[in-house]
């Protein structure tokens, strides 16, 4: 088995004339936590949608899982987006649902479970991400944006995924809010890990993500400039990254 | 000067090719809504979800429309009628207008403004706040989910709606022809039923059905193709009510020169 649970081949990406993902060529390792950093522009979300199969590559492979998820046909693909989870930079919670409902979705699209059993993972789900019974039966409109993110989480967390992406999760947080989602993210990452469990984060915060991280993924215009573990990323010596750590 | 009438003419030359575009794009998107609504799952809670809002935003104006479109149009018809002493000949007259154009129009009138605009606005708002990318990612096909249940909602409801506009617009003019202009309620009748034909009842649902199709494709399709914030919703919601109107009246010319040769 590979050490890695997402490998990008000679990833290119074009828009029209403008190459957005020039020649990636990476993996992300395994029952680990990284963090794709990079300016605004660089291309993160563009990545992050490769990986879900959103987006085709113009060029080259994304395998995932030891899946060529750029072949798979429609009906495949669809099957196989059952091993990510994704939280969205604003939670994207259907707004028509309360967060119960946004939770027990993808339980009653996707298992053949019973009322009561969705009731049970829903409210187990809901518990560990710290949303009272009270806010469980709300619109999303009725939340803060914290508690959003933390239903958005926990409707991530429903179909027990083998990878779970983050689109800057804690963007229009406060410090403290941010600090407990990402103990959150932390938790969920050790909870889970023992059947296989990765952690893709897309993130600006740069102090958050030395502090939770084990890998760092440095983008920038499209190619990644550098791709290290924490302790040497803080040693790096690119003068990019050296700005951005003095931020 | 040359170079002006040159970039008129790349002007005019893009405008057309943007225009064969976004109806490529179109095209492509009925298709797959098409394709989407022939296979399994079959989400028909959705669906009676889609007939209830539009029966529910639109059949109060559909009522309050046709009760006054027939109720007019009796009074109309007895101007001109009156000079040729044929006055009794209200009932059908009025009838087979209704039948055939005056509830089918207006109600896809209203539908497109009503339910074509809600359409485009939900499913915006959603393409914007990242929850159809949400339904992709959990592997759900947001055409399926979304499109198609408005679409068939929309063709299941505007020949109810039409069929209810006829009925009324009837009884509105049966009201004024009958208890106002004093035309005897048995001559009323059996003109009615003297002149009238299955194919002019027919004429009018088949036409509602289309607009109602029409409506529903091009409701989705503005709100499927939003971009960039509330702003985009809000250019999408327009769109959709412009398109869906624009399309009604022009469709209907071309189904009445249609269906009067077949009917
Ligand atoms: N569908 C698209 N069509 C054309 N260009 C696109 C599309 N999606 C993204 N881009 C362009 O690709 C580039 C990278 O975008 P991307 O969203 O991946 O950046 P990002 O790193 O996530 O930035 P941010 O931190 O602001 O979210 C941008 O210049 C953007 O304009
Ligand atoms: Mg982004």
């Amino acid at each position: 088995m590979s050490e890695f649970s997402i490998e990008f081949k000679d990833l290119s990406k074009l828009y029209g004339q403008a190459t957005i993902l020039n020649n990636l060529n990476f993996g992300i390792h395994k029952n680990k936590i990284t963090t794709i950093l990079g300016f605004s522009g660089a291309g993160k979300t563009t990545l992050m949608k490769h990986i879900l199969g959103l987006t085709m590559p113009t060029s080259g492979d994304v395998i995932v899982l030891g899946t060529a998820i750029n072949k798979l046909d429609e009906l495949a693909l669809r099957e196989f987006r059952r091993n990510f989870g994704m939280v969205f930079q604003y939670a994207a919670l259907f707004d028509f649902l309360t967060s119960f409902e946004n939770v027990a979705f993808p339980l009653r699209e996707f298992t053949k479970m019973n009322e009561e059993q969705i009731k049970d993972k829903v409210l187990n789900l809901l518990d560990s991400v710290g949303i009272s019974l009270e806010a469980a039966y709300r619109l999303p409109s009725e939340l803060s944006g914290g508690m959003r993110k933390r239903v958005g989480l926990a409707r991530g967390l429903a179909l027990d995924p083998h990878i779970m992406l983050y689109d800057e999760p804690t963007s229009g947080l406060d410090p403290i809010t941010t600090h407990m989602v990402y103990d959150l993210m932390r938790d969920t990452h050790y909870n889970n890990v023992h059947h296989g469990f990765t952690s893709v984060i897309i993130s600006h915060d740069i102090h958050a993500t030395l502090k939770y991280s084990d890998y760092i993924v440095f983008m920038e215009k499209g190619q990644v400039v550098e791709h290290l573990d924490v302790e040497s990323f803080k040693k790096s010596a690119n003068p990019v990254i050296r700005r951005f750590l003095e931020l | 000067m040359r170079d002006m009438v040159e970039k008129r003419i790349e002007n005019l030359g893009n405008s057309v090719l943007d225009l064969l575009n976004g109806l490529g794009d179109f095209t492509n998107f009925a298709i797959r809504t098409m394709f989407w609504t022939f296979r399994p799952p079959y989400r028909f809670k959705l669906l009676f979800e889609q007939i209830y809002f539009i029966g529910n935003k639109s059949v109060f104006i559909i009522f309050l429309t046709s009760s006054f479109t027939g109720a007019v149009f009796a009074y109309q018809i007895y101007v001109g009628m009156k000079v040729i002493n044929a006055d009794s000949f209200i009932g059908p007259l009025v009838t087979i207008a209704l039948a055939k154009e005056l509830a089918p129009v207006p109600s896809g009138l209203v539908v497109a403004g009503r339910c074509g605009a809600g359409m485009a606005a939900q499913i915006g708002t959603m393409k914007v706040t990242e929850q159809i990318d949400a339904l992709e990612v959990m592997g759900i096909n947001s055409y399926q989910y979304l499109a198609v249940p408005r679409i068939l909602g929309a063709t299941l409801s505007l020949p109810l709606l039409s069929a209810i506009f006829l009925m009324i617009g009837y009884g509105g003019s049966w009201v004024i022809g009958t208890q106002v202009l004093q035309i005897d309620d048995i001559t009323f009748t059996s003109k009615v039923s003297d002149f009238m034909e299955l194919g002019m009842v027919a004429e009018g649902i088949i036409k509602a059905t289309v607009f109602g199709y029409l409506i529903g494709v091009i409701g989705t399709y503005q709100g499927f193709r939003v971009t960039g914030g509330a702003e985009g919703v809000g250019k999408g919601t327009n769109m959709a009510v412009v398109w869906g109107m624009i399309t009604v009246l022009v469709v209907d010319f071309f189904l009445t020169s249609f269906l009067t040769k077949i009917l």
